[in-house]
């Protein structure tokens, strides 16, 4: 028997979509016994969701929420790694994934590997990026428990109903006096997330100014997409750090990727080439972005992506009618 | 107060990199500093300015590695430490104990930035690793810092564009993304002046850490699949949109959306 933990990310009581990925590759571990585990004070609310996917057990790590700091939150974790002695802990590779798995193995001198696109539990041996994408590399971990964080929406969810089990742990963890959150200040309303979208368009220098990236985000409302930007663009002050997608950025691995007006340098490739499909919109038939995707629009992106909003539209009237 | 910033020496991103069989690749291409450990450096130099003390670069890699402490005297560190290591690979863990056995004899470290991550491993975990080793609080990805006495206030990104505002004390490390600011490029006579200025070079072997600590082996690399050449539409803009709705419906890469979305 494998004791696969999966640490599951909630945002005001819905668990993150990505984390049913995460839950469908534990399952795939040789007779994987999955434990959930959320960060609250009762799981009852997650049970349904998790079972839904496998998950045998839902364990609510309690008392690490008020107040937040994440360091306390990962020490929290670590006991319940030790607690129901797991083989692996995966994540997802969100902001926040992230930074608990990375406290979490560091805690413990455990191995890591985040940004998985490839995992196999019963060698330890996962893929990943590499020089920015541009090798894959192949992995050994050594020393259990592995910690393993997964690249959003590259691990597709596979449901596996069942009837889950719902604990409470309550690790004895101290208020460390050294780190505490002092403001969250949430993003914007109505956006999408970014790193975990399904689908994403992003502008690039060509867009020309910040007003500009509306037509983006007009024809983002009917696709449900997240909009991004290219550094170039971000460079230009068009758009802010925070929706950059490319090397020094976000990465990004949607469905869908609509590139606008821009050019594709390995630098923005490394940031979104784990896209399923990747279109992209370009006036100039030389942009490098035209040898690497998998759909080019030869033609101005101010003509270009209205017409794909107007037409988006028109299919959704028809539907809606 | 003394400022370590752990910077490493990283294959430029734009270089083609050539897998030669395991986790060996051609290195001769041009290298350069980490773009995230730019940023940490710069965020050192602008808090030396306000502080005071010294800025102490700090890396674990091959001799070549030199090269990269040099551009760090020339942006304005004051002297560079290089742990010399055989492999090109080390991984996090064995690093951050390189890295820490030769701060902890080189001095008491007030301040430690790092990038939040390196472009070549993109391992994402030697700032937790290092404050984990130290026993000191880490805040990675950080976009913005400021120091008052022991107290140091970092905000960092969440997903989405959320920002958070986080307090810890000082000792702390404190991972640099590229939000936090605009590194400064040295000009000539800032190189000139780095010549003059010292690099310890440490040998691996004089540290008391052992073979064997690391976790993550490279077994292979492998050159990432491209996707190629795809179908490039031409027309007028409602023709090539209407072609492409066709062409991602009958691939089903939209039909999500089409009926009405998430």
């Amino acid at each position: 028997m494998t004791r696969i933990g999966v640490f599951c990310e909630e945002k005001d009581g819905v668990i993150k979509k990505a984390v049913f990925g995460a839950v469908t590759a534990a399952r795939r571990a040789h007779e994987a016994e999955v434990y959930a585990f959320v960060l609250a004070d009762d799981a009852e609310m997650f049970r349904l969701p998790l079972q839904e996917y496998g998950v045998e057990k839902v364990v609510a790590v309690a008392g690490v929420n008020a107040p937040a700091s994440p360091d306390r939150q990962a020490e929290a974790l670590c006991r319940a790694v030790d607690d129901f002695r797991l083989d692996a802990l995966l994540g997802v590779a969100s902001a926040a994934g992230k930074d608990l798995l990375a406290r979490v193995a560091s805690l413990k001198g455990a191995p890591l590997a985040l940004d998985c696109l490839e995992l196999d539990l019963s060698s330890g041996i996962v893929k990943k990026s590499h020089f920015s994408g541009r090798t894959t590399a192949v992995l050994q971990l050594k020393g259990r428990p592995w910690i393993l964080g997964i690249r959003p929406n590259v691990f597709p969810a596979v449901a596996a109903p069942r009837e889950a089990e719902v604990l409470t742990c309550r690790p004895p963890v101290e208020a460390p006096q050294r780190m505490a959150i002092r403001e969250i200040r949430p993003e914007a309303a109505g956006g999408v997330d970014l790193s975990e979208a399904e689908v994403v368009i992003t502008g690039g220098r060509a867009v020309g100014s910040a007003d500009n990236f509306q037509i983006l985000r007009e024809c983002a409302a009917v696709l449900g997409a997240a909009v991004g930007a290219s550094r170039a663009a971000v460079d230009a002050g068009f758009a802010p750090h925070a929706v950059q997608v490319g090397q020094t950025g976000k990465t990004v691995s949607p469905r869908l990727y609509l590139a606008c007006g821009i050019s594709g340098s390995v630098q923005h490739f490394a940031g979104m080439k784990t896209a399923k499909c990747i279109v992209a919109i370009n006036n100039d038939p030389e942009a490098p972005i035209f040898g690497k995707c998998d759909y080019g629009l030869l033609g101005d992106l101010f003509e270009v992506v209205p017409a794909l909003t107007r037409a988006l539209s028109r299919r959704k009237e028809s539907k809606d009618a | 107060m003394r400022i370590y910033v752990c910077i490493k020496h990283v294959p430029d991103t734009a270089a083609n990199i050539r897998p030669l069989g395991g986790p060996v690749f051609d290195e001769t291409i041009k290298f350069i500093m980490n773009p995230y450990d730019e940023h940490a450096l710069e965020e050192a130099l602008k808090t030396r300015e306000k502080t005071g003390g010294e800025v102490v670069a700090i890396t674990a890699g091959r001799e070549a590695s030199a090269a990269t402490l040099r551009t760090a005297l020339a942006m304005g560190a004051d002297r560079g430490i290089l742990v010399k290591t055989d492999a090109y690979f080390t991984d996090s863990l064995e690093t951050a104990h390189l890295l820490r056995q030769a701060i902890e004899r080189d001095g008491a470290p007030g301040l430690i930035f790092t990038g939040k991550q390196s472009v070549d491993s993109e391992g994402m975990q030697l700032p937790y690793r290092l404050a984990a080793l130290l026993d000191v609080p880490v805040v990675a990805d950080a976009v913005a810092f400021s120091i008052a006495g022991d107290l140091v206030t970092i905000e960092r990104e969440g997903e989405g564009g959320g920002r958070e505002a986080i307090e810890m004390s000082a000792p702390c490390v404190v991972g640099a993304a590229r939000g936090l600011n605009r590194p400064r490029c040295p000009t000539l006579p800032d190189m000139m002046k780095a010549k003059k200025k010292g690099i310890r070079i440490i040998d691996r072997a004089e540290l008391a850490v052992p073979d064997g600590l690391s976790k993550v082996e490279v077994l292979d690399l492998q050159p990432a699949a491209d996707r190629g050449c795809g179908v490039i539409l031409k027309g007028g803009p409602e023709a090539m949109a209407e072609e492409l709705l066709m062409l991602l419906e009958e691939k089903k890469l939209f039909s999500r959306e089409a009926d009405g979305g998430r």
